[in-house]
């Protein structure tokens, strides 16, 4: 039996329904603490739900929770002193400046008004806000409010920091900043618990993933467990001219020894990649046979396919209906 | 970078308490209160209806009924000055339930609940600092009313008694709008609601005009209606210089009023918070 210090999340078989809705149905959650954990799943599937249950914002209408030991419904005031928890929506308060905002918090978690000067000029310093501090929150861009959001969560130093999206719909190199700020909030010794909708986010800084969908975890493990169930990449290749179709599939089977998918309009081909370093020998193959590539392209494993996969439906609908679209879901591949 | 490179203390070895002592309470309800303040700073516009209102109100009504109903402005000028002085304040009372709805639908919320402040503080922190928009509205009208020439009689100890009289009784009734803005749906809604509540309760009273010339049935609801007896309370003081009655009916209305619509605000608001 492990001891409290050891799990930072012990969640056993949350249930929350709204109306006739099972938003959350039995959701089994353990977070170790020092780790960062990774609930994945599509819109709507109950990750934000079962982050406002962990985060007392929220009664399960059944189950059982703890963080830190603590139960979530009979010491929901000791769980309040033990997290930080950032919304999918900028959970500050807007009217306020950015320096207002901290002060605010932090004199609500007890510090001084001094204190409370000096740990908002820390953090804004810390998140890169300076310049803004005194503007009204309205001109600010996504990615300065997760940031603010993510500053005012930190403010009481919490063991634990529920993250819910903190890139979503962020551009990409706002949210691999953010992923750099998550990195270092986890080397001081918090643990995280993020919600996202993206893998690769979920790949990039989860220990552990569990992946939601309709309310129940359909999977967990960690990213290279979670990736194993769904398969690898799959290599694209578009020709020049389409009458070389044949020769270059013969000269991918021959080469990396594997079955290649068509296109119906015949012009691309999809195979499996087991192995990068072979692909340099299939380019020279089809060099040598005078067959021209008018594109080239590896396709990661999608959040699609992973809920292919696993749960044997995607992500909004399923993609048997949906015609073959320039990005070839893996599961039309297998099949 | 002192921050967020100092190691984080681990969730065992904290000391946590799960109650929150009065002290704190009144603390987090200031640090609440501070924040309505700065929202007012931020946003002036929030301060038309305290400061626009009482001007424009009163300047109409003395010169469209003045003549009227007491046969020149002058002497009009005591039976309205209180009269509108009252019926301002309570409508601004109405704003506290419409904030703290919208307040209760923001993102912000949700963070308020997810600190380990007392559950109350929010909710009391907006009453307190509405009690700013009370004084200012109450300031203003006396002060137009100075200026139009009104000469209080019973002197500047007795309207500043008058005006806290009037800022306690409307922070009482603003329970029952922040009562509304616990329990409906919307802002607009808690709007409709309490304006509903609101113009029966200050235009059936003796706030514009004597109740003596209104038919039996009504003098009977304007005669027990509570803000007829504030009306009367403030008449008394600010040009009497005298404590009657209806003061204490109109603390005692207050009072009552507290009694039955803190718990109820309370409780409906904790069962969301």
């Amino acid at each position: 039996m492990a001891t409290s210090s050891d799990w930072a999340v012990e969640a056993t078989g949350l249930v929350k329904i709204f109306g006739d809705n099972r938003a959350v149905d039995g959701v089994d959650l353990r977070v170790r603490t020092g780790s960062v954990y990774g609930v994945l799943g599509p819109n709507g599937a109950g990750k934000t739900t079962v982050i406002r249950m962990l985060a007392t914002l929220l009664r399960p209408d059944a189950g059982h929770a703890t963080v830190f030991g603590h139960d979530v419904q009979h010491e929901a005031q000791i769980v309040r002193q033990l997290i930080g928890v950032t919304g999918q929506y900028a959970s500050v308060d807007e009217t306020l400046s950015a320096t207002e905002n901290l002060v605010l918090f932090s004199r609500l978690n007890g510090l001084g008004r001094a204190e409370s000067r000096v740990k908002a000029n820390e953090l804004l310093e810390e998140f890169g806000l300076t310049a803004a501090a005194k503007r009204p929150l309205k001109n600010f861009s996504g990615g300065m409010r997760r940031r603010l959001d993510l500053a005012a969560s930190l403010i009481s130093q919490p063991p634990l920091i529920f993250l819910d999206e903190p890139t979503t719909g962020l551009d990409p190199r706002t949210r691999s900043q953010m992923w750099d700020t998550i990195r270092r909030l986890v080397s001081t010794g918090s643990t995280v618990l993020l919600t996202t909708q993206y893998l690769d986010e979920a790949d990039q800084l989860a220990d552990r993933i569990a992946v939601i969908d309709t309310g129940r975890v359909v999977a967990e493990g960690t990213a290279d467990e979670l990736k194993a169930s769904v398969g690898k990449s799959s290599l694209q290749l578009r020709l020049l001219d389409p009458a070389d179709r044949d020769d270059a599939v013969r000269a991918i089977r021959s080469v990396l020894g594997v079955d290649v998918t068509l296109s119906p309009e015949a012009a691309r081909i999809t195979a499996p990649m087991q192995d990068p370093d072979r692909i340099t020998d299939l380019l020279v193959a089809l060099r040598e046979q005078n067959i021209s590539l008018t594109e080239l392209a590896v396709q990661k494993p999608t959040l699609d396919e992973v809920f292919l996969t696993l749960t044997g439906h995607g992500v909004e609908n399923d993609s048997e209906t949906r015609p073959d679209a320039s990005e070839t879901p893996r599961g039309r591949v297998n099949a | 970078m002192s921050t967020i490179t100092s190691t984080i203390q681990s969730g065992v070895s904290r000391e946590l308490r799960n109650h929150v002592s009065v002290g704190q309470t009144v603390r987090n309800s200031f640090s609440m209160a501070y924040r309505g303040l700065l929202k007012v700073r931020r946003t002036p516009e929030q301060l038309i209806d305290v400061t626009l209102q009482p001007i424009i109100f009163t300047v109409m009504f003395t010169f469209i009924f003045g003549g009227a109903i007491a046969g020149d402005v002058a002497s009009y000028l005591p039976l309205l000055i209180p009269g509108i002085l009252v019926q301002t304040v309570i409508t601004t009372s109405v704003v506290t339930g419409v904030q703290l709805r919208e307040d209760m639908d923001k993102g912000v919320f949700d963070r308020f609940k997810s600190l380990p402040i007392a559950r109350i503080a929010p909710l009391a922190g907006a009453l307190l600092a509405d009690t700013v928009r009370y004084t200012i509205a109450t300031t203003i009208t006396f002060v137009v009313g100075f200026i139009l020439g009104y000469r209080p009689e019973g002197g500047i100890g007795m309207v500043v008694l008058a005006g806290l009289l009037v800022i306690v009784c409307s922070w009482a009734l603003s329970w029952i709008f922040a009562f509304f803005g616990v329990i409906a749906r919307s802002a607009s809604s808690v709007q409709g609601i309490s304006f509903l509540v609101l113009f029966p309760l200050t235009f059936l009273s003796n706030a514009f005009v004597p109740s003596d010339t209104m038919p039996g049935w009504l003098q009977a609801f304007v005669n027990v209606n509570p803000v007829s007896h504030l009306v009367s309370a403030v008449r008394d003081l600010a040009n009497l210089g005298t404590i009657g009655g209806d003061f204490w009916l109109a603390l005692l209305g207050a009072a009552v009023v507290v009694a039955i619509f803190a718990p109820l605000t309370v409780r409906a608001y904790m069962r969301k918070a």
